[in-house]
């Protein structure tokens, strides 16, 4: 049926175009839209019925009219995945930006995806060093885990995003990621940024990047990460790779999907975002995992800036639910001078249990990393009693605690960008500072790894 | 007009029918790929669907077929340890027909029908049977038997029945009428399973968290809500309470939850111990797993399969526990479907019938005399996600005005990492006076004072904190301070509880009870020790408190608590002569 173009448009509103009566078309059907000029503008069938169709144009609709012509193409949206999408730049709707070929598809794969059976799936266990010490001691990230990073506007997520992709290795292995990359309405200079420091490190040669600008049409949004997710799955589960996916920003993708909910007069849910945006989150974010009997897997690291620094906005909120803990960058860090400014006390690994300890990382971890936890948090609860009662109204430990938050973020938290720790290092730097508090404070250490590692024990 | 009709629209998971005969909640198969959905508007010729799998690629023009059934389960052996999904489609069988990932189309029984089970009777040839009444039973899991029940709404006097192996669907007995029955039978998930009538509950259910059983108990039959933000511990304390209650069957639906969370506890399930039979804990246990990104209205109607499977347990006299995580995923498919429909929302953008669904499905909970006489129940645990942990929302209200328990999960204290991080000030529990009688007879007759004085204790210390952040505990009299130090044992001790520990996780009712009067034991001897001039600091330090504390995570700390209070008491009284 594909060839018959109709020019049968009676209302275009927003980035949807109405049109009535056609033969049948199927829900999510692809469409292509002949402009007058004779360029072509991708759409998607959002509702269908026997008088009226309403499709959901990529591009926007500037240029289109009652004459355009409409051609539905007899299938859903599809990618074209080969091995050969490794290295390359595409657009945000899968064309080439790299003024390289097209690809040649191995085979086309349905972009909206399928929900991983969940008896099929894997428990995720393998440790990710990612050599920044606040991600592998206190929210240790796992093959597998999608983990978002809890941004806003203004701090240095990028670098995070950046350096994780660069270092992110399993322990005593070089096994290299492929990075698939997905920029959502990003600007151009974020874009450029990214992509020199690929090119910079050799990482581009093992990436696959799509990229949705900011000036690019805010519809096109809507596919660039089903696209991104569909490579990485290709890669994952058919070429047996390890994909780790940043997509940033998801604020963006976010407030495109409000601006199609509000183009169909849907009813709005929390501050305008449409009703089914946890559904529809929840189908990029879980398609992360691991498969019994499949060698490959997706870990995803999505950023998203939280409008207001404020964690209870919608974005943040529904992506809390979905994902599997957050790490939260801090303005109050990052304006100390502090980086990465990663504020470990809201941030959470929900699968850290699972893979640490002396099996995957050492033995002491965990006893470490609610220790460190422990005395930070109570170290940095000390500095708002401190402002009211100044430091000479403390008692012992808490001058040590006090003074151990200090160095908890000088020392601890802060490296350069291109330091690259093992998870050795981590902890033993953690022993170090620790030290620094009276061992019998120190309540969450176990006794026998105090008297293993600490290091007045050690020499 | 007849059983087939045509699509005329389709938007998302809803789909419009026109030509064809149907019925509200009649399942219907949509399109040539047969997928299933289940009619939930009715508009003169139009019949409007909603489909349980993904429609795209499906056209206008292609047919509807009505199946005239409304959506059932089917009931019978062989429904423990399996893992569903929200329409009753066995994971695994999903699995071996469409790999690893869910695609459409398919259909799949509830159980194996082929498997023989074996069948013994318990009435004869000429007996009288009704509604509900016992014709038989089966070994279904090691610890369950499962009672082959007369499905209501009929009965009669049997004209054969007889022992043997038979799988599901083989006739088993007949009637004089021509009636004939089934190990296998189908019950409607929207209607609940009929019963003689309601009881007051008055046993609670024992959940091993102290906490829980202690300062807000919830009894067999009763309902309760855990609304907290995420990353408070909702999942864990489900879980929790899926492994360690002491109910008789448990079934665990996984509503719009994490995929990587789901196969966690299908991994870790089949491995675990339950600690009041000592055999594997899936042979209780029923799943059912909708994760997130599967299909939305088989998200809706997940509740509904879990809460029946849950009801037919009950006839069989059963005391059955239900866990729904999360609810709030649950009234977010009403919602988009609602919003599909163009109905008018309500609050939130939440259909106007929210609030009439929540409670019906809570109402369904309850200790019940069942249509054999027999005594069973079904108990409700709701996780809620309010967005941003803020509970003035509709699906919080909603079921807070409901649900006679209330855990209150609290972010702040899982910062703290105190878990399990429910909020001792504002949770509460309505069933105290009707459970006071069970703790006063089986565990100890001041059980009830001793609670409310450790909750009063809390409450003091709420007060006193108040006061400490403006100046400092230093500034307080001796005596409070004391009382913060007893709080914050409280606290310490007794109300953090490590779930994932061997011993800890799990906390008898015996045991609790004992840890609490340690506590109020610890107070008293404190005391009269600083009124005969003891130091605070002294009386805090003696180690034989810490080693008590510490003691709870043997496995040997039931028989060793009273030696270590006396040892405590010792020690404590030593430190008046130290003075």
């Amino acid at each position: 049926m594909s060839g018959k173009e109709y020019r049968t448009i009676t209302d275009v509103k927003g980035p949807l175009v109405f049109l009535n009566k056609t033969e049948p078309v199927a829900f999510g059907e692809i469409v292509e839209l002949r402009m007058n000029d004779g360029s072509i503008k991708n759409g998607q069938v959002l509702d269908t019925s026997d008088e009226l169709v309403i499709v959901q144009v990529f591009e926007g609709t500037a240029g289109v009219d009652l004459n355009t012509g409409v051609k539905f193409m007899g299938d859903v949206f599809k990618l074209p995945v080969s091995n050969d999408l490794i290295g390359r730049i595409l657009d945000g709707a899968g064309r080439p930006k790299d003024g390289g070929p097209e690809i040649v598809a191995e085979e086309d794969a349905d972009i909206i995806g399928a929900a991983i059976n969940p008896y099929s799936r894997q428990s995720p266990h393998d440790f990710i060093q990612t050599g920044i010490s606040a991600i592998d001691c206190c929210t240790t990230l796992v093959r597998g885990q999608k983990l978002p990073i809890f941004s806003a506007s203004g701090l240095p997520h990028n670098d995070i995003a950046l350096q994780i992709a660069r270092q992110a290795k399993l322990k005593d292995s070089d096994q290299e990621f492929i990075v698939v990359f997905c920029a959502m309405g990003i600007t151009s200079e974020e874009y450029n940024f990214f992509r020199s420091d690929l090119e910079r490190t050799g990482a581009l040669e093992n990436a696959v990047l799509f990229v949705n600008l900011a000036d690019d049409p805010a519809v096109e949004r809507i596919i660039t990460p089903r696209l991104a997710l569909t490579a990485a799955e290709y890669l994952a589960f058919e070429k047996d790779y390890h994909v780790l996916v940043i997509y940033t920003d998801m604020t963006n993708y976010c407030d495109a999907l409000r601006q199609i909910g509000a183009a169909r007069e849907e009813v709005p849910g929390r501050r305008g975002y449409p009703g089914y945006m946890y559904t529809d989150l929840a189908m990029l974010y879980e398609r992360a995992g691991i498969i019994k009997d499949k060698k490959g897997s997706i870990t995803q690291f999505p950023i998203l800036t939280m409008p207001g620094d404020d964690i209870t906005h919608p974005i943040p909120d529904l992506s809390g639910y979905i994902t599997e803990g957050q790490i939260v960058i801090s303005r109050e860090l990052h304006q100390a001078g502090i980086y990465p400014p990663i504020n470990v006390l809201p941030s959470l690994s929900r699968l850290m249990g699972s893979c640490i300890g002396a099996k995957t990382t050492r033995e002491d971890h965990k006893s470490v990393s609610d220790q460190m936890y422990a005395a930070y948090a109570q170290g940095r609860e000390l500095r708002g009693l401190v402002a009211i009662v100044g430091e000479d109204a403390l008692n012992e430990r808490d001058k040590q605690l006090l003074d151990f938050s200090g160095v908890f973020e000088d020392k601890f938290l802060r490296q350069s960008r291109d330091e690259d720790r093992s998870i050795d290092e981590t902890l033993d730097l953690c022993w170090t500072l620790m030290s620094e508090i009276d061992t019998k404070y120190l309540v969450r250490l176990d006794q026998k790894w105090i008297e293993k590692y600490h290091p007045d024990n050690r020499e | 007009m007849s059983n087939e009709g045509v699509i005329y629209r389709i938007s998302g998971p809803v789909v419009t029918a026109t030509g064809m005969e149907a019925g509200m909640y009649d399942v219907v198969r949509v399109g040539h790929e047969g997928l299933m959905g289940e009619v939930i508007e009715l508009h003169g010729d139009k019949a409007v669907i909603q489909v349980y799998e993904d429609t795209s690629g499906i056209r206008p023009g292609e047919p509807v077929l009505n199946t005239r059934e409304t959506l059932s389960v089917a009931l019978g052996p062989g429904l423990l340890t399996q893992i569903y999904d929200g329409i009753q489609r066995p994971l695994a069988t999903l699995e071996e027909v469409m790999g690893v990932f869910i695609t459409r189309g398919v259909d799949a029984d509830g159980f194996d029908t082929e498997k023989k089970w074996k069948f013994e009777a318990t009435v004869s040839k000429g007996d009288e049977v009704v509604s509900g009444q016992v014709i038989g039973t089966v070994q279904e899991t090691e610890t369950i038997v499962h009672k082959i029940m007369v499905p209501p709404g009929k009965g009669g006097t049997v004209k054969a029945i007889s022992s043997g192996d038979y799988n599901v669907a083989e006739d088993v007995c007949t009637l004089e009428d021509g009636t004939t029955m089934q190990m296998m039978q189908k019950w409607p998930v929207r209607t609940p399973r009929p019963y003689q009538q309601k009881y007051a509950p008055d046993t609670p259910l024992i959940t091993g968290m102290r906490i829980l059983d202690f300062l807000f108990p919830l009894a067999k039959g009763g309902a309760a809500g855990i609304p907290g933000p995420f990353g408070s511990g909702k999942t864990v304390t489900q879980q929790s309470l899926a492994k360690y209650s002491d109910a008789q069957i448990v079934v665990y639906i996984g509503c719009g939850e994490r995929g990587n969370e789901m196969t966690e506890v299908l991994d870790e399930f089949p491995h675990l111990i339950d600690p009041n039979t000592g055999k594997p804990l899936m042979n209780r246990t029923v799943m059912i797993a909708n994760t997130s990104n599967m299909p939305v209205a088989a998200r809706e109607a997940s509740v509904y399969t879990g809460i029946t499977i849950a009801e037919y347990f009950r006839d069989m006299g059963y005391d059955v526990a239900l866990m729904a995580d999360s609810t709030s995923r649950w009234a977010e498919a009403m919602r988009e479907i609602s919003s599909r429909l163009e109905e008018m929302p309500g609050e939130e953008g939440y259909p106007a019938y929210l609030s009439s669904r929540i409670a019906e499905f809570y109402e369904r909970a309850g200790r019940v005399q069942t249509l054999n006489g027999d005594d069973g129940s079904v108990t409700v645990i709701g996780a809620v996600s309010p967005p941003g942990g803020d509970i003035s929302e509709p699906v919080s209200q909603g079921t807070l005005r409901i649900v006679k328990v209330f855990w209150g999960l609290d972010a702040g204290l899982a910062r703290q990492r105190h878990f399990p991080a429910i909020n001792w000030l504002s949770s509460y529990s309505l069933y105290p006076p009707s459970l006071d009688q069970w703790f006063r007879d089986e565990i100890g007759q001041d059980y009830p004072e001793i609670r409310t004085a450790i909750s009063s204790l809390l409450q003091v210390e709420a007060e006193l904190q108040e006061i400490v952040q403006l100046v400092g505990s230093d500034a307080l009299p001796v005596d409070q301070q004391l009382t913060l130090e007893v709080a914050r044992m409280i606290r310490e001790y007794f109300l953090q509880q490590n779930g994932f520990h061997e011993v800890d996780a799990f906390c008898s009712v015996d045991l609790h009870y004992k840890m609490a009067k340690a506590i109020l034991t610890f107070q008293e001897s404190a005391k009269s020790a600083m009124a005969a001039g003891a130091e605070l600091q002294d009386v805090v330090n003696v180690p034989a408190r810490t080693e008590l504390m510490r003691g709870r995570f043997e496995s040997t700390y039931t028989e060793e608590i009273d030696g270590l209070v006396n040892k405590m008491n010792e020690e404590i009284a030593a430190a008046i002569e130290e003075n």
